[in-house]
């Protein structure tokens, strides 16, 4: 066994014993869901943009997964608060082994979520037309990667969970938003537009789509790139602040 | 030869933050096998030396050699040659007490092997086995101190810092805890560099003490010799004439800080 595997599972032994959460963090998507498939459904349909629920369905996958990668960032928060970041500063390991090691873990965790997101969907009637699951997983990993590296970078600076909360909500919702999770992108006013194509949740939500679904906007080469460099750049920003910390 | 180098080597320690002047220069030996308190009151420098010479913390200037090797350039040779006892919890309360000892025996790289032997053997020593597969959560203070006792013993370190290792707990509990530590002491020949407020603990416990105030190392020697030097009865009069009786105010660090904020523990959102 290695750190970065002890560390992993850390996390995965953290997230199944905590039933409630696991359940707490599927209550959002599930309404996403059934609120707005019945809701906008009939309207999409008529707008000639198909069946909404396929529409949908990726978007709020990628949601579930945007939610639980950020939030086990707070998860360094709470390991300052409670002192066990300490004890894995302190071992011969080095800060970069510690972030991955975390960083792995909490975005396994978040494309558990995110398969289960999918399983849900898919009995509330969401149907796969393009059957590639491989490559669906690929782009769920990567934007758990891209948000779990995101969340460790911020609270890497923070010290308390009050400063994490406000920043989740000036961050969280505007990327879920603004990534084409709940409308077509295209024909939007030129500020949106711009805002989305530099949001990374985009090509998330845009591959996955393509993935399983098979329409897909910016063609799922483009989203492939975008996400590997954003996570490279991202993991390597996060490990930068992490190895600042100081306690 | 090797043994008779002392363990813990301090020069000239300094560390500033912004214009505040922590540590002012304290310079100081500990020997191989000794106990050694490191006694002063809140605010003067204790912890921050402490965080120094176990690499949480650049020094601003000074040298430090712990086992021979220097936290700046030896990080990784320093780390193995410690283990710590902060002076805030830091379990896992989500993890039970083995697999805390299992992080730490993988962090530290002990043979798989000899990981699961000396785990028991130190849980049977802190009389914690038969909790072994309960949740920190479920422990009382007393228990999780044994417990993060143990887990700093388990890569068999040749110090042991300890932090205020019996704050807030009970006389009996507190009694016990020394047992251990002096126990181990004698069995395992580990170097104990700890503070403490209770300096009865101190003059009953330590070999050598340090006081140090105002970031400087007022005093040093063994308890006898700065009972008599200060022409005090006990230790803890000596230290309070020699530190004066102004209460001190600290200033609160992120864990401690956040220690107040408790109304957030288990409110995950």
């Amino acid at each position: 066994m290695n750190a970065i595997y002890i560390l992993w599972l850390r996390q995965l032994k953290r997230y199944f014993r905590s039933k409630s959460r696991i359940i707490g963090s599927l209550g959002q998507p599930l309404l996403f869901l059934l609120a707005l498939s019945f809701g906008f459904g009939p309207i999409f349909q008529k707008a000639g943009g198909g069946n909404y629920l396929e529409f949908l369905a990726p978007g709020v996958v990628a949601m579930g997964i945007l939610f639980t990668a950020l939030f086990s960032g707070i998860e360094i928060i709470w390991d300052k608060q409670f002192g066990f970041l300490k004890e894995t500063l302190v071992a011969p390991v080095t800060r970069l082994r510690i972030m991955i090691g975390r960083t792995l873990g909490g975005a396994t965790i978040a494309l558990i979520q995110g398969i289960i997101v999918l399983i849900i969907a898919y009995f509330i009637g969401f149907r796969l037309s393009s059957i590639n699951l491989l490559l669906a997983f690929v782009f769920m990993f990567l934007v758990a990667i891209i948000f779990t590296a995101l969340g460790t970078a911020i609270a890497s600076l923070l010290e308390d969970m009050q400063g994490f909360q406000l920043i989740m909500n000036f961050l969280v919702m505007p990327i879920f938003f603004f990534s084409g999770a709940l409308f077509p992108l295209n024909d939007l006013p030129r500020t949106i537009s711009l805002i989305s194509g530099a949001n990374p949740l985009t090509y998330g939500v845009d591959g996955l789509r393509g993935a399983l679904t098979g329409i897909s906007q910016f063609g799922l080469g483009t989203d492939l790139l975008v996400l590997i460099l954003t996570s490279a750049i991202l993991l390597f920003f996060g490990g930068y602040l992490f190895s600042q910390i100081e306690i | 030869m090797e043994e008779k180098k002392p363990i813990i080597k301090v020069v000239d320690l300094v560390r500033k933050f912004d214009e505040f002047e922590a540590v002012r220069g304290i310079s100081f030996e500990v020997e191989h096998g000794e106990v050694f308190a490191f006694l002063g009151p809140n605010g003067a420098g204790k912890t921050t030396t402490i965080k120094m010479l176990t690499t949480l913390l650049k020094p601003t200037s000074g040298k430090i050699l712990i086992n021979g090797f220097d936290p700046l350039t030896q990080q990784n040779e320093v780390r193995k040659s410690f283990g710590i006892v902060f002076q805030d919890q830091s379990l896992d309360d989500e993890l039970t007490a083995y697999e805390n000892m299992e992080f730490h025996a993988v962090l530290y790289n002990v043979p798989t092997k000899l990981r699961k032997k000396r785990i028991e053997e130190l849980l049977k020593f802190t009389e914690l086995w038969e909790r072994k597969d309960d949740l920190i959560r479920s422990f009382s203070g007393g228990m999780r101190r044994r417990l993060e006792i143990a887990r700093g013993l388990l890569h068999h370190p040749k110090v042991l810092f300890l932090d205020e290792p019996t704050l807030g707990l009970d006389p009996q509990t507190r009694n016990h805890i020394w047992e251990y530590i002096k126990d181990l002491n004698q069995k395992e020949g580990v170097t104990v560099f700890f503070t403490t407020h209770y300096i009865d603990e101190a003059e009953r416990s330590a070999g050598k003490v340090a006081i140090i105030d105002h970031g400087q190392i007022i005093i040093r020697g063994t308890p006898s010799k700065i009972k008599e030097q200060a022409k005090a009865k006990s230790l803890e009069d000596a230290f309070i004439s020699l530190t004066g009786k102004e209460i001190r105010e600290e200033e609160l660090g992120v864990g401690e800080s956040m220690r107040y904020n408790q109304r957030l523990r288990h409110r995950r959102q």
